[in-house]
């Protein structure tokens, strides 16, 4: 069957060979240049300025660890809304302790850390071990999140602690890219210590997921979980371990929100989990298991945000046209995907029957 | 003999323990031993006039009656749809919203504060039904049609229905001074009994008819356990997932009219705000499996009267309103640890193992 494929050839037979994973990343990566290169020639006003680009890889760093996060838990055919509310609630235990108990910054990240270890651990016993459906799991880890979130302190404050401060005003120049201002000054492009933290998460999680052996265990209980069994990989461990890495990575990506926005507040990253799944899913991650890739979901976030950029720039600045273009977005690429499967499932029992 | 008398014994008491509506009915008597014991007076009902001079009663039972009447007509839907498709719709908080900013915009025209209303309160309701019905049949198609997971599926919603409802009013929040129009979610004249109750009570006569003289719930049933043998006898699994999501549709447009009927206008980002989860949670009270198959629709109903319960017995001790969700986050998680059948296996063997060890001792 293979050599028939093959032997035909061209673009179709290599499409066909195309793995699921990178077929529909590729999608993504072409969506998201076509977007640029649209944005670019249509509404020239700052698209072409690298800082634009910079601007929103700096407003979504959160978002790229939390959706590194996700990804690793639809891929084991999972999912977590809870990483929203962890994120929310990481952000104002942070601001309290910084500004109401004097704490130091690195406490404050070990807190960060500590609260999405233990929301994971909880999350990935009750559905690896107690085999309670995810999504019951994370909604109520999630309205436990805000809940405690709201309980811990009620109001909105910024951060005024020295420390954060400095840590928070940190802008990492970058060489040779940057524009020429009004007065004619060049001011270079800059990224946040969030965006090097992100990047780095992504780099490491692809090579972990690549080429790793528990990484490819990921894939082998997302696609079928009997014939992962069959081939000796501990399921449940699997399980545990893709939510308990989710719930840490929502404990770094509430930490890298909160470096971002310097205050606390119950209403911050409200909506965040449905954004890293948009994002997941537009990347190429397919609900249900087995197929994504942590490159396709780098590219989800940014084609999600550049997408509310030009709809911003366009005029269309409301409130709720950011609501309606992510819902309208997903609902696409969902809806695409289960077609593009269907599919190819077809095709692919059509050739193994000839 | 005593072995035979064990037998029934153990089986009767099985029997009581394997019972549906254990759960909410032993709920609900542990709110109401912790209420007498807390403070009595949470059981007082007063009667008194309101600000039209109409003789009402008050107290917190009254509340619970009323409050928990919309929570009840959601879970009506919501349990159809968690038999048949094993998922939760998480989008009918936003559907709400969605419901109560067509039946404003119908009822007030283009005008956002109008003397009178410019359409038949009636009208306006079949329109907002027909609103609601199309998200629901658009939740539908997703999860029946393109095979999403529902959770995911009403994702969509979820995010999009309060924008949407905004953007249906143009972000103006329109106020109704008609009097009748309050009716619905308040009081009728020279009733004391509030009004949603006895929406609620048609609802549930509808509900047990159609469940009686229909086929509905079987086929749900039989859809919700095993979706290729019902194929195979002749049910088109797709048609009936479809329709459920219509009905709860249905559903979620009265709660809207009742919603706002209550306030005479809307706030688009706090109106039924986290219903979705109460509604989960009724379903899960009243011992329906949440993923699919054999449901009990008065366990549901119950269920969504012991959670106002909890609702109002947390708000009489104070506790703020955004801090309701995670006191019931832990309800949810205690709930779904109980029912989880790996959690009975264990639990169960830890028993027979004390037994085993008390009869060897």
């Amino acid at each position: 069957m293979a050599n028939s494929v093959s032997k035909r050839g061209g673009l179709s037979g290599r499409l066909r060979r195309m793995t699921d994973t990178n077929l529909l990343m590729s999608i993504t990566i072409i969506v998201f240049i076509l977007m640029y290169l649209g944005a670019i020639i249509f509404l020239k006003s700052g698209f072409l300025k690298p800082q634009t680009l910079f601007n929103i890889m700096n407003a979504n760093a959160a978002l790229i660890i939390l959706s590194c996060g996700m990804t690793l838990v639809m891929i084991t055919g999972g999912i977590d809304i809870s990483v929203g509310g962890v994120a929310g609630l990481v952000t104002m235990c942070c601001a309290v302790y910084l500004d109401y108990h004097g704490g130091n910054v690195f406490v404050s990240l070990l807190i960060a850390l500590g609260i999405g270890l233990a929301f994971g651990l909880i999350q990935g016993y009750l559905v690896a071990y107690l085999e309670i459906q995810p999504f019951i799991v994370t909604l109520a880890g999630m309205f436990f999140a805000r809940g405690m979130t709201t309980i811990v302190h009620t109001n909105p404050f910024n951060v005024q602690h020295e420390g954060f401060v400095k840590l928070k005003d940190t802008r990492i120049e970058i060489p040779f890219l940057g524009s020429v201002n009004k007065h004619g000054v060049f001011v270079p492009a800059y990224i946040e210590i969030g965006v090097v933290v992100a990047l780095l998460i992504v780099a490491v999680l692809f090579i972990f997921l690549k080429w790793g052996k528990t990484g490819r265990s990921f894939y082998a209980v997302g696609g079928n979980r009997q014939s992962a069994l069959m081939l000796g990989i501990n399921v449940r461990r699997v399980t545990f371990l893709s939510h308990l890495l989710c719930g840490l990575l929502a404990g770094i990506g509430g930490f890298v929100y909160f470096m971002h926005v310097g205050s606390g507040s119950a209403t911050h990253a409200s909506g965040a989990e449905m954004n890293a799944i948009a994002s997941s899913i537009i990347g190429g991650t397919m609900l249900t298991g087995g197929v994504g890739n942590i490159i396709g979901t780098l590219f989800g976030v940014m084609s999600l945000a550049l997408i509310q950029t030009i709809v911003s720039s366009v005029g269309l600045d409301q409130a709720w046209w950011t609501g309606i273009t992510i819902a309208g977005m997903l609902c696409l690429f969902l809806i695409v995907q289960s077609i593009i499967i269907a599919r190819r499932k077809k095709t692919n029992t059509a050739s193994a029957q000839r | 003999m005593t072995a035979k008398k064990a037998g029934n014994q153990d089986s009767f008491l099985s029997r009581l323990l394997h019972h549906q509506l254990l759960i909410p009915i032993a709920a609900l008597l542990l709110l109401t031993i912790f209420n007498l014991i807390a403070d009595p007076s949470f059981f007082q009902i007063t009667m008194g006039h309101n600000s039209d001079g109409n003789p009402v009663l008050s107290g917190y039972l009254i509340s619970i009656i009323d409050y928990g009447s919309e929570l009840a007509i959601l879970a009506i839907g919501m349990t159809l749809v968690t038999a048949a498709s094993g998922g939760q719709d998480i989008s009918v908080g936003a559907g709400i919203a969605i419901a109560g900013s067509v039946l404003l915009r119908v009822l007030c025209g283009t005008n956002s504060r109008p003397e009178t209303l410019q359409t038949p309160v009636f009208v306006a309701f079949i329109v907002c039904c027909i609103v609601a019905m199309i998200f629901g049949a658009f939740n539908g198609a997703l999860v029946a049609f393109f095979r999403i997971q529902p959770m995911v599926a009403t994702l969509i919603l979820f995010t999009a229905g309060r924008s949407i409802a905004a953007w249906i009013n143009n972000n103006e929040l329109p106020i109704i001074s008609e009097k009748s129009f309050t009716y619905f979610g308040g009081y009728l004249p020279g009733i004391p009994i509030p009004t949603p109750f006895f929406i609620a009570l048609l609802c549930f006569a509808i509900t047990w008819a159609v469940l009686k003289f229909t086929n509905l719930g079987l086929y749900v049933q039989a859809v919700g356990i095993n979706e290729k043998t019902s194929r195979l006898n002749g049910l088109n699994p797709e048609l009936i997932k479809f329709s459920v999501y219509i009905l709860l549709g249905l559903c979620v447009a009265v709660c809207g009219l009742i919603k706002v009927s209550r306030l005479s206008t809307i706030n688009y980002s706090v109106i039924a705000k986290d219903i979705e989860m109460d509604a989960i949670l009724a379903v899960a009270l009243g011992g329906n499996a949440l993923s699919g198959g054999k449901f009990n629709m008065g366990a549901s109903i119950l269920g969504a009267y012991v959670i106002q319960f909890l609702t109002t017995t947390l708000y009489k001790f104070n506790v703020q309103s955004d801090a309701l969700s995670a006191y019931k986050a832990v309800v949810v998680i205690l709930l779904v640890v109980l029912s989880a059948p790996v959690f009975r296996q264990k639990i169960s063997a830890l028993f027979r193992k004390l037994r085993t060890g008390s009869a060897a001792a």
